[in-house]
This record gives structure tokens, C-alpha cells and sequence, in this order.
């Protein structure tokens, strides 16, 4: 059985991801100035993330000078200024970033290792069954248990409804990935599942997430 | 407690000039607001008498000093005072002015859009014994008094649709329309119909429109204004303003902006008098007729001497627009004069009447008349260096193809469908009579087994196979005619889509050259040069240019703005950013007008409009189908003021009229198309395109953040988008587009039918 207060300690002695940003394709790489170990560097924003992310290198190939701009927000961890002003191939590292996890993210990474999440098979819209819709609404999805091969959804698409059994383990519903009339697309989870018995577990170490994690501003 | 009102009535005129003249320590009103608090201190100890006499003292001082204040306004001030609360708004119009009316549409903010107010009123008339009631449609911006709903009467697009229904609803009623512009201009949205869109649709059917109306401007905000602005008579109140861009707007364009994003009062004040937007001003350049006096400092609700003469005006000026279309020339203009003198004698206009239905004639003439009246207007904001020489050689051209065109469209034209209709009917039955003699004949060749007639291998082919896509055909073999600059450079380009399409970068050369600006991989469209659809979607050698010695000018002089044209001059070569010309296209003629967006953004001021218009005539005369090519615009020329934001409707119209007389006009949009001549010219064609990759709007993301408040979506002006929301009727291909526009001709024209 899954250890999900392990699983919490390692994260705890870890908070971040590690992302390595590479050239896009060969040329002539620059760094800008102010960019050193402990920057904090943002990623895209805006309300459409319209706005690129800090630049973090910029690479020029045939006299195309093209931005290498930061994928997500962050703390530069290592800036290979050894390849300023000389040529690299594509794939070189340029700049490694350190992104600390938030609560949201942790939440997520502990969930999707402790819940079994069946997957849309197709884009379309997805419904609970009705009778489990009326049990989900008046007593919330931790209310239903699941089983292989039950009932569970209908996948409306193009104005046809098919019905769709959950195959997987038998479990709680746990969470709910997917909003009524919204288009889901294939490879997206519908719903994550957990065993009985860790339950309790895991909403005590998600309520733990909630409260204890410290997010770095 | 009627010296309390009284207190507080001067109290809210003290606050009112203290917000006229916000920004200003003025003199006047320092004094007037310590000697209303020395009185507030005095009351008290003062008997009722006292404080009545004190009060009028008081009254009197205000009167003078409104007086002194008045005559010291700026073109600024005026602005605030069209802006301020306490002004009077259409509601006060409508309770005051006319004699009755209900409203359409609307009940305060259940309304599809409350900044837009629809009404029927109706004012009493009693000529003798008899008392008529005389109906009119009564249109026009609500700004309110502190209600948010109304958007300070910025008519969202549906506000304007139903503006323009309820104008043909007047239409078909044969009742004369009043509009009443309070507007700072429209709610620059693109949601359907789309601001622009319905802008040029109020304008196209306003351009025509059967009855009589009249239009009275308070606060006249560009686009705005114009959707209902487009009169026979326009008025326009003392302290009102017409501009083509608010003062503020005009200065952050102007200036710098600072650390703030505001730009200094002193330079807002100062293009606010440079562009010239006052009544004094509009009506000296000819753009309104008349001013409509107000009371010192501008009226307000409780001016009702103000409101009486309103409804006088209203009445002449509804009036002398019917007398001046009805009956015989010789008459009108009799009855004309004589009403003048009338009313310099002071007629009171409610004991005459004059009927405001129009009969089928004068309704023609009505619509002549506004045609004429704007065909005139701004004419001399714009330069026109033509040679005598030339302007001769092209008035004898051009009268060559009138009875050209008279002679082959009208009368032969109409002979020849006669005759070949007859020819066809005789064809026809001679065919069956035929058929049927040599029946036995082919008969007994089928009996011997002999074919009529065999198809040719390639017959055979074309009616067996599936065709194919002929590059030749539809992209010249991509042998193209022009390369752009573009192509001359040895250097790498990215496509702005590589990170969602993994676009390879492109070497500029095969870019700008074979592949025509065109990513080989999405699709996405590099602006080229205006010189490449010159050269590569018309006929070779056919393109022969008119009306080039018009040129752009400083109409307003307007600050260091003669030396920027004189630089876009020497940077393009051009003497504007319209240019004007006769071509083929596979043999088909055409007329085109193509905004080039290299001269000043591509904006179009008086001459750019008159070079539009010339064009639209002359496809007219010469009965040629007229393709407008935009290759960029920004919008209109703020520079020029109301002599740019007049080509709106000018231009509209020249447009309606060469539609209304059977033409096919075709719009195409490419790199950026904004504001004004979208809301106006380029709008009002029923076939609208768009080269891929370009943006067709009303006003750019910043604007429309600023004034609505809600972020705008990245692409959010793309052509998909206004194709998904119907704006514009298809989406071309760049290499495509002499393919398409030569099938469009055909297709929508027809060879000679270009002239219904």
C-alpha cells in the first residue's frame, strides 16, 4: 500500500522541480546581464498568459536573433554564461531553473500518485449517470463507491449520448477532473479514484498540504 | 426654506464652475465661492428679508460673473461642460422640447443597450382653428446623471441597430428623424454585429434615408456621432464639440504619456484648441450649419427659455428641409426666402405649419440634395495640384465615357438583350424543328453502328478524373511579378506561430520571394509591401494611376504635423495614403482604391477621401466594379480633426451611391484595418475579405481595455474571428488573391454585369 505520509516527507525534502532550458536550435547564445544564480525569473503571465516569461538567454541564428524566454516561474539555479557569445547546438543547456512547488502543485502530485484516474477515452462532453449525479449533488462524489465495469458516465458528442463504464479499481470517487457542458479532451482525467482504506489518509495529508506547506513568494 | 433652496441652488452652481475649471485658479470663482460662504455665515443673524435681499445680491453676482466666465471658455472647458452631470441630457430634450412622446425599447437600464434612447414624440402645431399634431422619430444618446448603465451614452453596436431600424421605421412612416448626439464616441466592441460593422450599416442606410433628418450635436465623439449623425441639417449646441478623437486621446497620442500613462493637462488643453472642435469652429469649416445658443457656462435642466428655443429651431430647421423639396423649384424658393424674413421678424413657428411627409419626388430629392451637400464638404482640406492641362484631358475623358457608357449600358445594352432574346427563341425552335427532320437520319446511323461524334481524349478526361489543383493557375506558378525587398537580405526569419506549429525558421530570401511572405508550414502571413499586389494581382503594365497630384495637407496646422507628412513624402513617394487607379484583372477591368499603410499608418483624411470618392465615381461613370485594397490603416487622421472624421460619411456615401446604381464593390482587408474607414467605407460592402493573418477591428486591445475594462483575448481582431462573427465574407490567401478576386468578379459580376 501506498506510504502517501512518505511520499509528503520526500516532496517536503525536495520542494521543487528542476527545469533545464535548452536551445531551441543552433546559433550565436547571449545572456542577459542581471541573470545569475538566485534570480527569481517569472514565467508567462497575463490573463491569457499573453505576456512571455523573463528572458533568460537569446540565441541568434542567421542574423535572427530569437528570445529564449522562462517557462515558469522560478529561481535560476545555474547560468551557463561559459557559452556567452559563442556557438551552440541545438539541445545545449542555457540556464537551469528551480521551481518551487505551490500547495495547489503538491496537492496534485500527491493525489495523482494515491488516486486511480480513469482517463476521457475521446474529446467530448461527460455526465455522470443520472442516478449517480443525484447522489454526487446531494452528498458530494466521496459519497459513491465505484467499481470495474459500472455505469458511470455518458459521453455526449455531436448531440449522441453513449453510455461508458469505469474500468480500474474499486474505490471511492475521490475527485471530480471534469465540469458539466465542457469539452474534455482524450488523455484527460475524469475521475480520480481511491482505495477504502486510504481515505482518510489521504484527506489528512491534503488537509496537512493545506495548512503547513509555505509557498515562496 | 426657500432661501435654503435658493443656497443650495447657487452652492451647485459654484460646484459646477468649480468643475469647469478644474485645473485653472480662476479669479472669478475663488470670489464667488467666498462670498457664498460669507453669506452661509451671515444667514443666521439675518431676518428673512435680509436673507432674501442678500440672496439676490448674491444671484446677481453669479449671473455677471457667469457672464465674465463665459466669455473666457476654452475649447477644453467646453469639453467638461459637455461632460458634466448637471448639463442637460436627452430625457430633459424630450420632457421639454416636445410636446409629448414615448419611448421605445426601453425603461432605464431594461434596455438592450440604455446609452441608445428610441422615442416617438410628437410636437403641437396650431395654425388657426386647427391644432396637428406632427410626429417625429426621435433617436439619440442617453448619457443619464450618474447612471453607470448608460456608459456615458456610448452606444454599444445593438444600441445603434436599433437606432438605424427605428430610423426605417421613420422611414416607412414618413415621419421626419431628430437625432441628439451626446456620445464621446462608440463602446468599442466586437461582438456581433460589431461596432465598426454597424457603424458603416448606420451610415450606408442613414446615407439614403427617405425623410427628413435633422441632427443636433452636444458632445460628438467620432465614430459614435456619426452613426447618427449623417443629416440633412446638422445643428449644433453653443457649447457642445464634434471631434474625431477626445483631447485626451489626441494628447496621448501627440505626447509622450508619463509614469503615470497621463499626459499634462497643458498639452490636452492645447489639442483640444488645435483641433479645432468647437461649434465656432465646426461651423466655420462648413460641418454643421447652425449653432443652437446656450445660456452662459451651458445650459442645464432648469433653462427652459433654452429648451423654448430648441423646439423653434427644431421646428424651422424641419420646416425649410421639407419646403426645400417640395413642390416647384420656383416656389420652394419663395417660400424659402419668405419664411426667412418671417422669421427674422420673429415668426413663432408653432402657429405655422408645414407638412413634414414627403411625396415619392421630394423624397428623391431629399436624398439628392444630402448626397450633394456632403459631396461638397472638406473639399478645401485637401490639395489638388492637378495641371489645368490634365484636370481638362480628364473632364473630356471622362464625359467621353458617360456617353460611352450611356450609349453601350442604356441603349445598346438594352436593344442587344431584346434582340438576343428574340434570336434565342428562333434559335431554339429552328434546334427542335431541326432535330426532329433529321430524327430518321440518325436513326439509321445508329443502326450501323456508327457514332455521331466521338469526345476528344482530353474531354474524356476532364469528365472522368478528379481535378486537380493547378498552382499555375491559382498562384501564378509562384512566378512572381514583384519580390519584396524582403528578399534581398541574407538573414533567418521566425514565424511568430513555431512555438504552437514548430514552424522552421525560413531563409528571408525563399520567404519574401518564392513562398510570397507566406510560413510554408501554418500559413501565417508576413505583411508585404502595397508594390507586391500591385505588381502580382493586377495585369501586367494595366495599372495606370488617377487623381495622384491630391495630396495630404495640414488642414488644422497643426503643430510640426506638415513636416511629418512632408516625411512620409519623401519615405514612401507618395503624395498620400490613398491611391487611386484603373486596372485589369484577366482582361476584366476595374477601378481601385487602395490605402496604403506605409503613408502615416495608412489614415484617411480629406484627401485621402476625395481621392476614395473620385474613384467610386469613376467606376460609376465607367461602370467598372470598384476594389477597395486596404493594404493597412489605422484609422482616421486625428490631425485634421472633423476634416478627416467628415470622410466617414463622404466617403459612405459615394460608396451608396455607385452600389445603389448597380455597381459590385469588393473590400479587402489585409495587414491591420482600424477605426473609421471600417466603421464607414470599407464596412458597408456586402463582400468583405480578409488576406490571412490580418486584423480587422473598431479599436485596437489598449482601447478597448481602457474603455470597457475587460481583457481582450490574444487574437481577438484576427479575420477567423471577424469571420466567425461575420464581419467580413471570406478569407483569402495571399498568393490566391488575383485567382479569387478574378473569380469573385465573375462570380458576383459576371463578366459585363457589373451594372444591374
Amino acid at each position: 500500500m501506498l506510504d502517501i505520509s512518505a511520499l509528503l516527507e520526500e516532496i517536503k525534502a525536495s520542494p521543487y522541480e528542476e527545469t533545464v532550458v535548452r536551445a531551441p536550435h543552433s546559433g550565436s547564445a547571449a545572456f542577459p546581464e542581471n541573470l545569475a544564480s538566485g534570480t527569481q525569473v517569472n514565467g508567462p503571465s497575463g490573463d491569457f498568459r499573453e505576456r512571455p516569461g523573463t528572458l533568460l538567454a537569446c540565441i541568434e541564428r542567421e542574423r535572427n536573433l530569437r528570445a529564449v524566454t522562462c517557462p515558469e516561474r522560478g529561481e535560476i539555479v545555474a547560468v551557463h554564461r561559459e557559452l556567452h557569445g559563442s556557438f551552440v547546438e541545438a539541445g545545449t543547456e542555457l540556464v537551469r531553473l528551480r521551481h518551487f512547488l505551490s500547495r495547489a502543485e503538491v496537492e496534485e502530485r500527491i493525489l495523482k500518485k494515491a488516486l486511480h484516474l480513469f482517463l476521457a477515452p475521446e474529446r467530448a462532453r461527460y455526465y455522470f449517470t443520472p442516478a449517480q449525479d443525484i447522489k454526487i449533488k446531494t452528498a458530494g462524489p466521496k459519497s459513491v463507491s465505484v467499481r470495474d465495469g459500472e455505469e458511470l458516465f455518458i459521453m455526449s458528442r455531436m448531440k449522441r449520448e453513449t453510455p461508458l463504464r469505469y474500468s480500474g479499481p474499486e474505490g471511492v470517487l475521490y475527485a471530480v477532473y471534469f465540469s458539466h457542458a465542457a469539452d474534455v479532451d482524450t488523455g484527460h482525467p475524469l475521475i480520480g479514484v481511491c482505495p477504502p482504506g486510504l481515505v482518510g489518509q489521504v484527506e489528512d495529508v491534503v488537509a496537512r498540504v493545506r495548512t503547513e506547506w509555505k509557498e515562496t513568494s | 426654506m426657500e432661501t435654503e433652496k435658493q443656497l443650495q441652488r447657487l452652492n451647485e452652481r459654484l460646484a459646477y464652475m468649480r468643475d469647469i475649471f478644474a485645473d485653472k485658479d480662476n479669479e472669478q470663482v475663488r470670489q464667488l465661492g467666498a462670498e457664498t460662504a460669507g453669506y452661509a455665515l451671515r444667514a443666521p443673524d439675518l431676518d428673512a428679508r435680509g436673507r432674501r435681499d442678500a440672496l439676490l445680491t448674491l444671484e446677481e453676482r453669479f449671473v455677471s460673473a457667469e457672464g465674465i466666465l463665459e466669455a473666457a471658455l476654452t475649447p477644453m472647458d467646453k469639453v467638461r461642460i459637455v461632460r458634466h452631470p448637471q448639463r442637460f441630457c436627452l430625457r430633459d430634450i424630450l420632457e421639454n422640447v416636445y410636446d409629448g412622446y414615448t419611448e421605445i425599447g426601453s425603461m432605464d437600464e431594461h434596455s438592450i443597450d440604455p446609452a441608445m434612447v428610441i422615442a416617438r414624440g410628437y410636437i403641437t402645431r396650431r395654425h388657426g382653428k386647427r391644432v396637428t399634431n406632427q410626429s417625429v422619430m426621435i433617436v439619440g444618446h442617453e448619457k443619464g446623471r450618474g447612471e453607470e448603465f448608460r456608459n456615458g451614452g456610448s452606444a454599444k453596436p445593438w444600441g445603434n441597430a436599433k437606432a438605424l431600424h427605428y430610423m426605417k421605421v421613420a422611414e416607412t412612416e414618413n415621419i421626419p428623424v431628430h437625432a441628439f448626439v451626446f456620445t464621446p464616441g462608440s463602446y468599442p466592441i466586437e461582438d456581433t454585429p460589431g461596432a465598426a460593422q454597424q457603424i458603416a450599416a448606420n451610415i450606408y442606410g442613414m446615407a439614403s434615408l427617405r425623410v427628413p433628418v435633422i441632427a443636433v450635436i452636444s458632445e460628438g465623439g467620432s465614430g459614435g456621432a456619426e452613426a447618427v449623425a449623417l443629416a440633412d441639417r446638422r445643428l449644433m449646441f453653443s457649447h457642445g464639440y464634434y471631434s474625431v478623437i477626445s483631447p485626451e486621446g489626441a494628447a496621448a497620442i501627440e505626447g509622450k504619456p508619463g509614469p503615470d500613462g497621463r499626459v499634462s493637462h497643458a498639452l490636452v488643453e492645447q489639442c483640444a484648441l488645435r483641433m479645432k472642435i468647437t461649434a465656432e469652429d465646426n461651423l466655420r469649416m462648413g460641418y454643421v450649419d447652425q449653432i443652437i445658443m446656450e445660456p452662459d457656462l451651458g445650459a442645464r435642466p432648469y433653462h427652459y427659455d433654452f429648451f423654448r428655443s430648441l423646439r423653434q429651431e427644431l421646428l424651422r430647421v424641419t420646416d425649410e428641409v421639407s419646403i426645400s423639396v417640395r413642390g416647384l423649384p420656383l416656389f420652394r424658393a419663395l417660400r424659402l426666402r419668405s419664411r426667412h424674413k418671417r422669421a427674422a421678424q420673429g415668426l413663432d413657428f408653432e402657429t405655422s405649419y408645414v407638412r413634414w411627409n414627403l411625396p415619392p419626388s421630394a423624397q428623391v430629392r431629399l436624398v439628392n440634395r444630402r448626397h450633394r451637400k456632403f459631396r461638397g464638404l472638406s473639399l478645401q482640406a485637401a490639395r489638388d495640384l492637378t495641371p489645368l492641362s490634365r484636370r481638362i484631358a480628364d473632364i473630356r475623358r471622362e464625359a467621353g465615357w458617360i456617353v460611352y457608357s450611356r450609349f453601350r449600358h442604356d441603349m445598346l445594352q438594352k436593344r442587344r438583350r431584346d434582340v438576343s432574346e428574340y434570336v434565342e427563341e428562333v434559335k431554339s425552335e429552328w434546334t427542335l424543328f431541326f432535330e426532329r427532320a433529321l430524327a430518321p437520319l440518325h436513326k439509321l446511323a445508329a443502326l450501323f453502328g456508327r457514332a455521331s461524334g466521338r469526345l476528344s481524349v482530353e474531354t474524356v478526361r476532364e469528365l472522368t478524373e478528379l481535378s486537380e489543383w493547378n498552382d499555375n493557375q491559382e498562384q501564378r506558378g509562384r512566378r512572381w511579378a514583384y519580390i519584396s525587398a524582403g528578399a534581398g537580405e541574407d538573414r533567418a526569419v521566425s514565424c511568430p506561430n513555431s512555438g504552437i506549429h514548430g514552424c522552421l525558421d525560413q531563409w528571408a530570401p525563399d520567404l519574401y520571394g518564392e513562398f510570397a511572405g507566406v510560413c510554408p508550414n501554418c500559413g501565417h502571413h508576413f505583411p508585404m509591401e502595397y508594390q507586391w499586389y500591385l505588381h502580382n494581382v493586377f495585369d501586367e503594365g494595366s495599372v495606370v494611376e488617377f487623381a495622384e497630384d491630391v495630396e495630404a495637407c495640414n488642414p488644422l496646422d497643426m503643430e510640426g504635423f506638415s513636416a511629418k507628412i512632408a516625411a512620409s513624402r519623401q519615405k514612401t513617394g507618395r503624395k498620400s495614403a490613398c491611391m487611386v487607379f484603373e486596372a485589369r484583372i484577366k482582361d476584366v477591368r476595374l477601378i481601385t482604391a487602395m490605402l496604403t499603410g506605409d503613408f502615416r499608418g495608412g489614415t484617411v483624411g480629406a484627401a485621402e477621401g476625395e481621392k476614395f470618392i473620385r474613384a467610386a465615381e469613376r467606376a460609376a461613370r465607367m461602370r467598372f466594379p470598384f476594389f477597395a485594397y486596404v493594404h493597412g490603416t489605422a484609422g482616421i487622421r486625428i490631425q485634421e480633426g472633423t476634416n478627416g472624421l467628415i470622410q466617414m460619411p463622404r466617403c459612405t456615401m459615394a460608396v451608396r451611391r455607385y452600389i445603389d446604381a448597380g455597381g459590385l464593390y469588393i473590400v479587402c482587408y489585409d495587414t491591420k484595418s482600424y477605426a473609421g474607414p471600417v466603421a464607414s467605407f470599407l464596412g458597408c460592402s456586402p463582400y468583405q475579405f480578409g488576406i490571412r493573418s490580418a486584423d480587422v477591428g473598431f479599436a485596437g486591445p489598449a482601447v478597448i481595455t481602457e474603455t470597457t475594462g475587460l481583457p481582450v483575448p490574444p487574437h481577438y481582431h484576427n479575420v477567423y474571428k471577424a469571420l466567425a462573427r461575420g464581419h467580413i465574407q471570406g478569407i483569402w490567401d495571399r498568393r490566391e488573391l488575383r485567382f479569387n478576386l478574378s473569380r469573385a468578379l465573375l462570380t458576383m459580376g459576371g463578366r459585363n454585369l457589373y451594372y444591374r
